[in-house]
């Protein structure tokens, strides 16, 4: 089953978001920021991971530049998960490696729907 | 509600969008029509029944039907059919079809139009294989209301985050408020217009891929039955028709055979050679 790394400065988004990906059988570790976030990466690389934007120490973009650099351009998979939501930020994360992005508010149909979307299932 | 006012219901329901309620129902009676009650200061169901009993007050009617008639939709909805069409269906149609033969596709229940829409994305995608072959789109539903909305082609955050891809979110819509509207290319792909599958579809023409996906759900056999008899008078010999994961021709009609190894996928009976030509 896959691991997902959920990267997310909100306690109540990780929760909900691990209840709904537990429930499916994955796998799940949490951190709160980008700099934690790479360095789960450099731990212990996941399948996907599920990433927030704005976030202390080191935000969704920054983390996602620093993993495409260090990792390649295809693993892990990245889907975005944030309240921004105007074209040109979703076109920013997806020219820079996101593979899919979901806009807040979200529930589990459009989570579990994205992540099968990107091949994670 | 008494027995009387639940068979007023349920014939009017049967009768006018061929949806079979039971008593099981009866708490989507009460909750859908609320709303009605509330405009027509009625004290309660029996009181609406009293009023359709008889048949004389049509919009009344229409408007219990399409409050009771489900129109959930969503983008790519369940993906295998839309993939099929993608990487099957169209570009077998186009090499069958001589040039300059119009190609036609029915989305039978449209809704709030995502699933014809969706099937306009793929068009756009395909411009270059189809090489300006002209194919039209055509949504129908008996709700008008949903026809508007269809028309309109502006949803909600939560609409354009179900089953469509980022890409395609990027490629075909703009943001208007809090809301995303269809590109006007991609509106003017699709024809939508009121039909209702019990009524004379014939003045809808001849289509070659129909779309009628989670509607038989909501009937009961003879109806099934017949909807998908008017069906398959629109459907060219060699063309397909897509049915919801849940439903099934096995048992309800032999008009149309599964394609085998495509589920939900459907030939006229007896077409076996045209639906080879499509398997190709």
């Amino acid at each position: 089953m896959a691991r997902l790394l959920v990267v997310d400065d909100s306690k109540v988004v990780r929760k909900v978001a691990r209840r709904i990906l537990e429930g499916q059988g994955f796998t799940v570790t949490e951190v709160g920021d980008g700099a934690a976030a790479l360095a789960a990466c450099r731990a212990a690389l996941p399948d996907c991971v599920l990433l927030d934007w704005n976030m202390p120490v080191m935000n969704g973009i920054e983390f996602l530049k620093a993993l495409r650099a260090e990792f390649g351009p295809d693993r892990p998979t990245v889907v975005f998960c944030t309240t921004e939501n105007d074209l040109d930020r979703i076109s920013e994360a997806i020219t820079l490696g996101a593979q899919e992005f979901i806009m807040k508010p979200f529930d589990e149909a459009i989570l579990l729907g994205k992540l099968a979307e990107v091949g994670i299932a | 509600m008494t027995p009387q006012g639940f068979a007023v219901f349920a014939e009017v329901l049967r009768a006018g969008s061929g949806l079979a309620i039971g008593p099981d129902k009866l708490y989507l009676l009460e909750t859908r029509l609320a709303p009605i009650l509330r405009a027509e200061a009625l004290r309660d169901l029996d009181a609406l029944a009293l009023l359709l009993k008889g048949g004389g007050r049509p919009a009344l009617t229409r408007a219990v039907v399409e409050a009771m008639t489900t129109n959930e939709s969503s983008f790519f909805r369940d993906t295998t059919p839309f993939t099929h069409v993608r990487t099957q269906a169209l570009p077998a149609l186009h090499a069958a079809r001589p040039a300059g033969a119009k190609l036609r596709l029915w989305s039978a229940a449209a809704s709030t139009g995502q699933e014809a829409y969706s099937l306009a994305m793929i068009l756009h995608d395909l411009r270059p294989l189809l090489a300006g072959r002209e194919v039209e789109i055509v949504g129908t539903d008996l709700a008008r209301e949903v026809l508007a909305r269809a028309r309109e082609g502006l949803y909600s955050q939560f609409e354009v985050q179900r089953g469509l891809p980022v890409a395609m979110l990027l490629k075909h819509f703009r943001k208007e408020g809090e809301m995303w509207r269809l590109a006007e290319a991609l509106r003017g792909m699709v024809r939508f217009q009121e039909a209702n599958l019990l009524g004379d579809l014939r003045p809808l023409g001849r289509f070659d891929l129909i779309f009628c996906r989670n509607v038989l759900i909501y009937f009961d056999p003879p109806t099934k039955a017949r909807a998908l008899e008017a069906i398959a008078r629109q459907l060219a010999p060699d063309g397909r028709l897509y049915l919801g994961g849940a439903e099934t021709v096995l048992g309800v009609t032999d008009r149309f055979a599964p394609v085998p190894g495509d589920r939900g996928v459907y030939a006229l009976a007896g077409a076996s050679a045209a639906a080879e030509l499509v398997r190709a």
